[in-house]
């Protein structure tokens, strides 16, 4: 029944056998005790779960984990520690762009994937990049002001949210 | 929300994914970027007894030009779509089509051959497909054939591919000197699939129509190609009566589902008014 | 000089937004503990029936399954649970236990609970089950539940009518034969949900070894469960502890008695084992309690020059099979007829409430209990009064908002409000928004066929409420709070208080007021929540209450500790503690700000040398307070919400470009905190406004129960926010804070229908039903 699958989690090679039907957020967080991804709807459309998988944000609870099988996974966690977007969490700090912070995993993918590719987004880009991330606490504002004032300040801007 | 359990395979080859088909029966599910499969199979709609993934298969990849043809695998990612330079020159109702499909993460993992093979009546490409006039390479035991985007889409989620079959590639014609598209939609949040959608390709000379093709979505059980409508527009200049005249023969094209949520009515106004935008735009760039 | 100490009022950072932003928010989802089982539940596929047949065989022995629990099996341990308050005279609801015995009375309805290994296999083993029920008429419709003939809803009940009630004043019809105009409407609010995007979640941990039950459960009311579970399984409360670590969002939904968690907890005190049931979003959609779901009809008189003279309202609410536990399911429509026309000087009024049983999920408090729907029926008839008079939407309202100098005020339904500041906030909106060239920018743009809109609403929001709300209908809450706080041996402080923390800000808040009674920062002040068994008892989170009523609790407590610590500090300097004060972390001279001591010395030498202490002197640096507001029954805030719009008047389809609001919360705590407080709240006005509906078809089935269906606002269609306040303090506390938490939501989705309604009226159409949606717009336009 299970399956033997190998790929790197946050630089870790990890080993895990799994059953197919097992999600790639199930094995992160039940398996690997990575429970900084989230689940808010099991189907796509609320964000909470994005991981980076080769670099580019997917929705860890639509990747089998044996499909993410040779690939390379990042998580929060990850990018926590990487310090690669300790100026964003300052950011969102700041600015307060997060209540409960349960849908805070899934918008720092998308800011950070967003300002990767585009890094002077306009307001209404940043909402777009925002669109499949669901917030019910922060009313979006807030967490579109913090990404806006990364940008500024990663192009040497001022960041000053106006 | 989990997943009935199943057996999984990925599939290194065509062959080798159609003959791992073969064997196993009918209980199989091909598993491209799995953003329409795994959502079903969390809500338990379908539960079958082996997945077969073909997203690794290097021969569904690939963008390349073939006899004048664009071909675009199979196993293209939405994404893709947007950053591509030769789909934007070549399949540019693809490139538009794209930024209105789901939101930026799915576009990352969703496949262009699996929206066109899944064949959602309310899926961007499918239409884009249909207005492109692209044909589809179907691969079977058998050998591979191209079948027309206008033969292909036959119902709710019901395409000409067979049971077993594998969607190679999609070919994209040669684009026309003085083509020009339009691409829009309805919706009523930014990434929602649309009340109703439309993708429009015309070949104007001296602001003449040579050439139009219309495909609506999310207006029918598929794809819907709206003949009535070209008709009315051919050998014309786009103005304000052409574009009446457009809108007006919707009613004969489109049959639109009824429900309370969205009555007939509403979908076919939707429609004319779309396609009155979107041809008021091409009027503007012919 | 002793340096300033004023932490309070200032914009502190969320210390625990760090653990968030690194990806270590504790949550109940993320919760493993040893042995631990899997809930999954077998549920109604139909709104009405009865059981006829339920056969659970195949999924006992189904792989990985541990349990399998029926009503037959499960409901013996609990004690049911009845919805009716004493003082909602009159009402009546039937009781309510963990699984449907012989009927189902709603689409969702959990009948077997099944306990596996993994979710995924108790998911399989549902599969196993053979339900066979017998379809029944089930009752979908308010208005057709009270027609005669009509099947009751539920067993226990002898009508679909749960509570009626009436508010008159007794002048109420000769206002009306007075009034020189008189406007009307009906209006339709739909079903919305809270949709927190952390599903409700519960690990309930039994020890039989010591009879001691601990649940983790993700909820903003810890001691009410943990009286709720002592009560309703037998169990002295002593040996029941609730802890509530991170929550994903709560916002009203968490606080009320959901079957699938007692049947958690009643598994786990079977099996001596932890049982976890997360709901998946599939069945937040159908066991989540839902919101709103009026009908209501409301007229207003008005003399020649627009003066509002009375309001007649007539409400009638929808609420499912059952009254919720343990706050019932009429608050809402009860707080609906009496926040009525309450921003406005009105004499006259009438308000019958009808609360009605169907056959759907329960509905019951959601934030802004009530606010919405009163807010939105008074201010849509305050426009239709001001294009009848042909007055400007600013010029009727300021000619009927109370005076900013006519409090203390009694209202015509028998509110009584402290200080509201409603005309200030009506200058500042009119400034702050810049309506005139709003005004000329739509009239310009009407002319190339864009239709804009503006709405504005203002409103008043009740806060920290006493024990009127609940507690003296017999409701066990706590209508009180606790703090306890103490100097660390090290000179820190520590305060354990039992209001909780979704996200909002309590902790930093808290650690805020209580900085400023000990004269240390916020960073040296640890605040703990959300533990039964290390927090005093209180209310928790409900009802606007954390700021009011819990930063009194510890600013009160603050006040105690300074002064045994000063007390101390006298006695160990041997000075008249007239004479010192705390500051900067020590105790200073109050003249010259001179330090004297280090709380770190007090701290160690009360600690670790009290045998150096003057004979006689209490080493105690820890202080308990209790605080419930004795003064109003509850607070009264206000403010005025302004929203611009533009109607797609071919597709129907509205875009909502900007939101304003001014807002008086009495003393600002954390002015970050509370615009973010405003912020979120509207947004969660303005979605079941536009977007959120929970629709179900004529057979009780809901159509959308997914969250690809159910549209939740999201980024791209919501508006920026720009914020501004008014500070009028309740002189009932000492800290003068009113609460914030609902504001937001109380006036957001009447401000964005009046601004719908303003764009479609040069077009002759008008719409009175939420959420406002493409279709509903184009029939208003007749284009459907
Ligand atoms: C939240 C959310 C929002 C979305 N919004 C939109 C939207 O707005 N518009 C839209 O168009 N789509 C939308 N989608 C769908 C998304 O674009 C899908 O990814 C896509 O339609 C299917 O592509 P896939 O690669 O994921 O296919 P899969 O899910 O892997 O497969 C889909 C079906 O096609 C079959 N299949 C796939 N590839 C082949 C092949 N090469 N040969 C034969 N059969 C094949 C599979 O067996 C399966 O039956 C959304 C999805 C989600 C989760
Ligand atoms: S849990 Fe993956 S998108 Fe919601
Ligand atoms: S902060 Fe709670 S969902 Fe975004």
């Amino acid at each position: 029944m299970k399956t033997d699958i190998t790929l790197t989690v946050n630089g870790d090679a990890v080993r895990e056998a799994v059953e197919p039907r097992t999600s790639l957020a199930d094995l992160l967080r039940d398996n690997l005790q990575l429970t900084g991804t989230h689940l808010g709807c099991e189907m796509g459309a609320c964000g909470a779960c994005l991981v980076m998988l080769d670099g580019a944000p997917v929705h860890a609870c639509l990747v089998l984990a044996v499909q993410a099988s040779g690939h390379k996974v990042e998580t929060i966690e990850g990018l926590n520690e990487s310090g690669l977007i300790k100026d964003l969490q300052e950011r969102f700090h700041d600015r307060n762009a997060l209540q409960c912070g349960f849908c805070t995993n899934g918008m720092l993918m998308s800011a950070q994937a967003l300002l990767s590719e585009n890094p002077m987004p306009s307001r209404p880009e940043i909402r777009e990049a925002l669109s499949g991330n669901y917030c019910r606490c922060t009313g979006y504002e807030s967490i579109v002001d913090a990404i806006s004032a990364t940008a500024k300040m990663r192009s040497g801007q001022t960041g000053e949210v106006s | 929300m989990k997943s009935p359990a199943f057996e999984y395979i990925r599939a290194e080859s065509v062959a080798g994914a159609m003959s791992a088909y073969a064997e196993a029966g009918d209980d199989v599910v091909y598993l491209a970027g799995g953003h329409s499969v795994v959502p079903s199979l969390a809500l338990r709609l379908q539960a079958p007894a082996l997945m077969i993934d073909l997203s690794e298969i290097a021969a569904l990849s690939g963008i390349s030009f073939q006899d004048g043809w664009l071909r675009i695998g199979a196993m293209t990612r939405h994404v893709q779509a947007i950053n591509d330079p030769l789909i934007a020159a070549q399949a540019p109702l693809f490139a538009a089509a794209a930024p209105f499909v789901a939101h930026p993460a799915i576009r990352n993992r969703g496949t262009l051959g699996g929206s066109l093979a899944h064949a959602d009546p309310a899926s961007e490409f499918p239409a884009a497909a249909v207005a492109m006039r692209v044909e589809l390479e179907i691969a079977s035991p058998k050998g591979t054939r191209r079948v027309p985007a206008d033969e292909f889409f036959l119902d709710i989620y019901e395409t000409a591919i067979e049971p077993g079959e594998i969607l190679l590639a999609i070919h994209v014609p040669g684009p026309v000197a003085g083509q020009v598209i339009g691409f829009d939609e309805i919706t009523r949040r930014q990434g929602d699939y649309a009340m109703v959608g439309a993708a429009v390709q015309a070949v104007a000379k001296d602001g003449i129509l040579q050439d139009i093709s219309i495909a609506l979505f999310s207006v029918g059980t598929r794809p819907t190609r709206a003949v009535a409508a070209q008709a009315a527009l051919m050998g014309r200049v786009i103005d304000d009566a052409s574009i009446a005249d457009a809108k007006a023969a919707l009613g004969d094209d489109l049959d639109p589902p009824d429900d309370l949520q969205f009555p007939a009515t509403m979908r076919l106004h939707l429609a004319r008014v779309l396609l009155g935008r979107i041809l008021a735009n091409l009027e503007a760039v012919a | 000089m002793i340096p300033s100490k004023n932490h309070i009022g200032q914009s502190h950072r969320r210390k625990n937004a760090l653990r968030h932003l690194a990806g270590r928010g504790r949550f109940v989802t993320d919760l493993a503990l040893p042995r631990m089982v899997h809930a999954a539940f077998v549920r109604s596929p139909m709104a009405k029936g009865n059981i006829v047949e339920l056969d659970v065989s195949e999924a006992a022995v189904a792989s990985g399954v541990v349990r399998v629990f029926t009503a037959e099996t499960l409901n013996h341990s609990c004690v049911p649970w009845t919805g009716t308050l004493d003082h909602f005279a009159g009402m009546q609801s039937g009781a309510q236990n963990m699984l449907a015995s012989s009927e189902v009375l709603w689409v969702g309805h959990p009948v077997v609970m099944i306990l596996a290994h993994s979710r995924a296999e108790a998911e399989d083993a549902c599969e196993l089950v053979m339900l066979d029920i017998e379809d029944e008429d089930a009752v979908v419709d308010g208005d057709a539940a009270l027609v005669k003939g009509t099947p009751l809803a539920a067993e226990g009940i002898n009508s679909n009518m749960c509570f009626q009630t009436l508010l008159e004043t007794p002048d109420l019809d000769d206002a009306f034969a007075r009034a020189a105009h008189v406007v009307e409407g009906k209006f339709t609010f739909g079903r919305h949900t809270a949709v927190t995007l952390e599903p409700r979640a519960i690990v309930a941990d039994f020890d039989p070894s010591t009879g001691q039950l601990d649940v983790h459960h993700g909820t903003q009311t810890p001691y009410q469960f943990q009286d709720v579970y002592a009560r309703h399984f037998g169990l002295s409360e002593g040996r029941v502890r609730v802890i509530a670590p991170d929550i994903g969002g709560s916002f009203g939904m968490k606080l009320h008695v959901y079957h699938e968690e007692m049947a958690a907890v009643a598994a786990s005190l079977m099996l001596g084992r932890p049982v976890r049931f997360v709901a998946d979003r599939l069945e937040s959609f159908v066991s989540d309690i839902h919101a709103r779901d009026h009908r209501v009809t409301a007229r207003m008189a008005l003399d020649a020059e627009g003066g509002i003279l009375a309001m007649d309202v007539d409400d009638m609410t929808q609420i499912g099979a059952f009254s919720s536990y343990p706050r019932t399911s009429v608050a809402e429509g009860n707080q609906v007829i009496r926040l009525m026309g309450a921003p406005y000087q009105m004499p006259d009024y009438r308000g019958r409430l009808s609360v009605v049983f169907q056959n759907k999920v329960q509905t019951s408090q959601y934030r802004a209990v009530g606010h919405p729907i009163a807010c939105a029926v008074t201010e849509a008839l305050v426009d239709r009064a001001a294009e009848l008079l042909d007055l400007d939407p600013f010029e009727i309202r300021r000619r009927n908002l109370l005076a900013d100098d006519a409090y203390p005020h009694v209202s015509a339904t028998g509110y009584q409000f402290e200080k509201l500041s409603h005309q200030a906030s009506l200058d500042k909106l009119h400034q702050m928004m810049g309506y005139e060239a709003l005004r000329a920018e739509q009239t310009a743009l009407r002319k190339q066929g864009i239709y804009r809109g503006i709405g504005i609403a203002p409103f008043v929001e009740i806060t920290n409420p006493g024990a009127s709300f609940y507690g003296v209908g017999g409701a066990r809450i706590s209508a009180q709070d606790g703090a306890v706080i103490r100097l660390t041996p090290a000179g820190d402080v520590h305060c354990a208080i039992s209001v909780t923390e979704q996200g909002q800000g309590t902790e930093t808040i808290i650690a805020q007021i209580v900085a400023d009674q000990l004269g240390v920062t916020p960073d040296q002040v640890k605040v703990t929540t959300g533990d039964t068994d290390n927090t005093p008892s209180g209310g928790a989170t409900w009802a606007c209450r954390g700021a009011g009523i819990g930063g009194e609790t510890a600013l009160r407590a603050g006040r105690k500790l300074q002064m045994q610590i000063l007390t101390l500090a006298g006695e160990i300097l041997q000075a008249d503690q007239q004479h010192l004060a705390l500051a900067s972390g020590a105790v200073v001279d109050k003249t010259t700000g001179q330090e004297r001591i280090t709380l770190a010395e007090i701290g160690r030498i009360a600690t670790y040398r009290p045998d150096t202490l003057p004979k006689g002197s209490d080493n105690s640096l820890t202080a308990a307070q209790h605080f419930a507001p004795t003064g109003y029954p509850f607070d009264f805030t206000n403010g005025i919400q302004a929203s611009h719009v533009e109607v797609d008047i071919e597709t129907g389809v509205t875009r909502l470009l900007k939101h304003w609001v001014v807002e008086d919360c009495g003393r600002i705590i954390n002015p970050l905190l509370v615009d973010e407080q405003i912020r979120g709240g509207v947004v969660q006005g303005l979605g079941p406004a536009v977007f959120e509906e929970c629709l179900y078809d004529d057979m009780g089935q809901m159509t959308n129960a997914s969250l690809a269906d159910y549209l939740v606002p999201m980024a791209g269609e919501m508006p920026d926010i720009e914020i501004a306040h008014i500070e009028t303090p309740t002189l009932d506390t000492i800290l003068g804070a009113k609460g914030v938490g609902e504001a937001g939501t109380a006036a957001a989705g009447a401000a964005a229908m009046n601004a719908v309604n303003d764009a479609l009226r040069p077009l002759g159409a008008r719409i009175s039903q939420t959420p406002m949606t493409p279709l509903r717009i184009l029939t208003a336009l007749g284009h459907v």
